[in-house]
């Protein structure tokens, strides 16, 4: 009975069905839970959350994880984006008589932080690693300070007062699109430079790979993503300022990256969806409603003198997740393996099991 | 010179220099078509600067002329793509790809697909063990393995020009005369060979002509039966 369920498992996994049908469930679902109200506003303000922090896990994975560069310059395509596209809405389109135009806002975000990711690019073609992260970070407060120092954009103030355009069919919409983008990208010819670079990136270019072409296109479709994803937060928090941008925002993107795993698409969702609940759950008020079932005299010092000071210990937590992760799981939770269904069918066929494979013989290749 | 119309590769007054040291200063020699040329000389010599300036991953001074083509500032991807396929010193597979995807990305710049699968089975043939591994991780084959499958990815990429640095280095003696005897298939197939070796008794042996650095200078020349005569070379490399 259990080897006929496990078939029957396998065989599910395997249908070329699958994929195609959780899409249109996915897209019915997202269509209807806002319209019958299936789920209450904070879970769906959650749901979305999910889908956001989706596309931008992912897109880091691109340069982190499959590329093997260390890019901490995430949040600040996602400002690049969010300010773009909400200069669009609320300056230039008028949005309330023309809702496609939301879209069109959200797309051209993400093309202006694809032309700053291109700018990125530059110096990995003459530096990796360490080196590149700290110009990474050094691009990130640039976009931050200019920010903070243009007044006509709110300067360090921010810009509130943004429409609520973010709807969760939306976010699944920008969400599955940008997937199949990236999915279709790492199974092209490109994709397999980019595993080629992080494997040796001389020898790549003695395979006549055209490296700096690869990392171009990399970094341009890995910030066109995070542009459209600050795009869509900043239509769904209705507030933005420089410090939602700063490097805190980053580290979170890497913390989903590394617990989700490296090189894995399947993996990034995960550590997103995980990432974004326990946030939610280190709520003081999620966390108090979620023990609220325990007896008083527990529940109460527990609430003061733990859960109400949760808001400052998040801080903690998060970056001590990275660290431990790092150290002890450095592959994360689908480091190097791929959902079956995200693979298309010729790859399958030269691998028997994973596009990548369980590396057993080096691992420590990706600890770098 | 010019009236050589066999000539495939010449470099005239080859200058490299990492950080302001020098490693070769103003080398010159020539190829021909179909030939074997090998490189032989000490640690520090330059030879395996010499192949690096020639497929583009180090800047250099003097000019390099394939098939009438100066290579200066053209970028390494390029040269592949002009038919000069480079197997580096210590191999440099994908440890994280298979076999197939290492081969696969020789042909990165090549749309003929047809032809691309003839050379699979091409490489296969020159190669059995590599069919068997096919789907395996490069990383998991043995040294041996890993050799020949850089030089059938390095096949891949239909190059004329071959550069072998050190195709030896860390194999057994047995191995070691199965990878020169397919150096020897490869090249009567009619494809050049250019040869940097350590063990310079058996790279003169299968060499057609042989240059001898010393500190980034050629300083002899000849065939590779003549040099594996000459008794300066006998005692500086083959320690008899």
């Amino acid at each position: 009975m259990m080897v006929l369920l496990k078939q029957r498992w396998d065989a599910l996994l395997e249908s070329a069905w699958l994929v195609p049908l959780l899409l249109v469930i996915g897209f019915g679902l997202a269509f209807a839970i806002p319209e019958y109200h299936l789920l209450s506003v904070y879970i769906q303000l959650i749901l979305m959350y999910i889908g956001i922090n989706i596309i931008l896990a992912t897109s880091l994975n691109l340069v982190n994880g499959y590329m093997g560069e260390f890019s901490l310059a995430h949040a600040g395509f996602m400002a690049v984006g969010a300010y773009t596209s909400v200069l669009l809405t609320m300056k230039v389109f008028p949005v309330a008589d023309f809702p496609f135009l939301f879209p069109c806002a959200v797309l051209i975000g993400g093309l202006v932080a694809a032309l700053l990711g291109m700018i990125v690019a530059i110096p990995s073609f003459k530096v990796r690693g360490d080196y590149l992260a700290i110009i990474t970070l050094a691009f990130l407060m640039i976009v931050k300070s200019m920010i903070e120092n243009i007044d006509a954009i709110g300067g360090p103030r921010g810009m509130s007062g943004i429409m609520k355009l973010t709807t969760l069919p939306w976010v699944f919409f920008w969400a599955t699109t940008l997937l199949w983008m990236i999915r279709n990208f790492i199974y092209s010819k490109y994709g397999r430079g980019v595993l080629a670079i992080r494997e040796d990136e001389i020898a790549s270019d003695l395979m006549s790979v055209n490296t700096q072409q690869v990392k171009f296109f990399a970094f341009m479709l890995s910030s066109f993503c995070a542009g459209i994803a600050g795009a869509l937060f900043a239509h769904l928090l209705q507030f933005i300022s420089p410090r939602i941008f700063d490097i805190t925002k980053s580290t979170d993107i890497l913390i989903m990256v590394y617990l989700g795993g490296i090189a894995s698409i399947g993996g990034s969702i995960l550590g997103a969806t995980i990432f974004t609940v326990l946030l939610e759950i280190l709520r003081p008020s999620t966390m108090a409603a979620l023990l609220s079932w325990l007896p008083p005299f527990i529940f109460t010092p527990l609430n003061d003198y733990v859960i109400s000071h949760l808001g400052i210990w998040r801080m903690v937590i998060m970056p001590l997740i990275l660290i431990l992760v790092m150290l002890y799981w450095p592959r994360g939770i689908m480091g190097l393996r791929e959902f079956r269904g995200f693979i298309p069918r010729r790859d399958k066929q030269v691998h028997p099991h994973n596009f990548l494979h369980e590396a057993t013989n080096n691992d420590n290749s990706d600890r770098q | 010179m010019n009236k050589n119309t066999n000539l495939q590769l010449e470099v005239c007054n080859l200058e490299v220099h990492y950080d302001g040291i020098q490693a070769l200063h103003g080398v010159s020699f020539t190829i021909n078509k179909g030939e074997i040329v090998t490189l032989i000389g000490a640690n520090g010599a330059g030879k395996s600067s010499i192949l690096r300036a020639i497929s583009g991953i180090t800047p250099f001074n003097g000019d390099i002329i394939f098939e009438g083509q100066n290579l200066k500032s053209v970028p390494a991807h390029a040269i592949v793509g002009l038919g000069i396929a480079h197997v580096p010193e210590g191999r440099g597979v994908f440890g994280n790809l298979t076999v197939k995807e290492n081969l696969q990305l020789a042909t990165w710049q090549r749309k003929d697909k047809e032809a691309i699968n003839s050379d699979y089975e091409h490489i296969f043939t020159l190669f059995p063990k590599l069919k068997l591994r096919a789907r395996q991780l490069a990383g998991t084959l043995s040294g041996g393995e890993q050799q020949m499958l850089v030089v059938g990815r390095a096949l891949m990429s239909r190059a004329q020009l071959l550069l072998l640095d050190e195709p030896s280095m860390g194999l057994a003696p047995k191995l070691v005369q199965d990878i020169f005897s397919i150096i020897q298939e490869i090249n009567a197939a009619g494809t050049t060979v250019l040869l940097v070796e350590q063990n310079a008794n058996m790279a003169l042996r299968i060499a057609t002509r042989a240059y001898v650095l010393e500190v980034g200078h050629v300083v002899l020349t000849g065939s590779g039966l003549d040099l594996l005569g000459n008794p300066r070379i006998k005692a500086a490399y083959l320690g008899t």
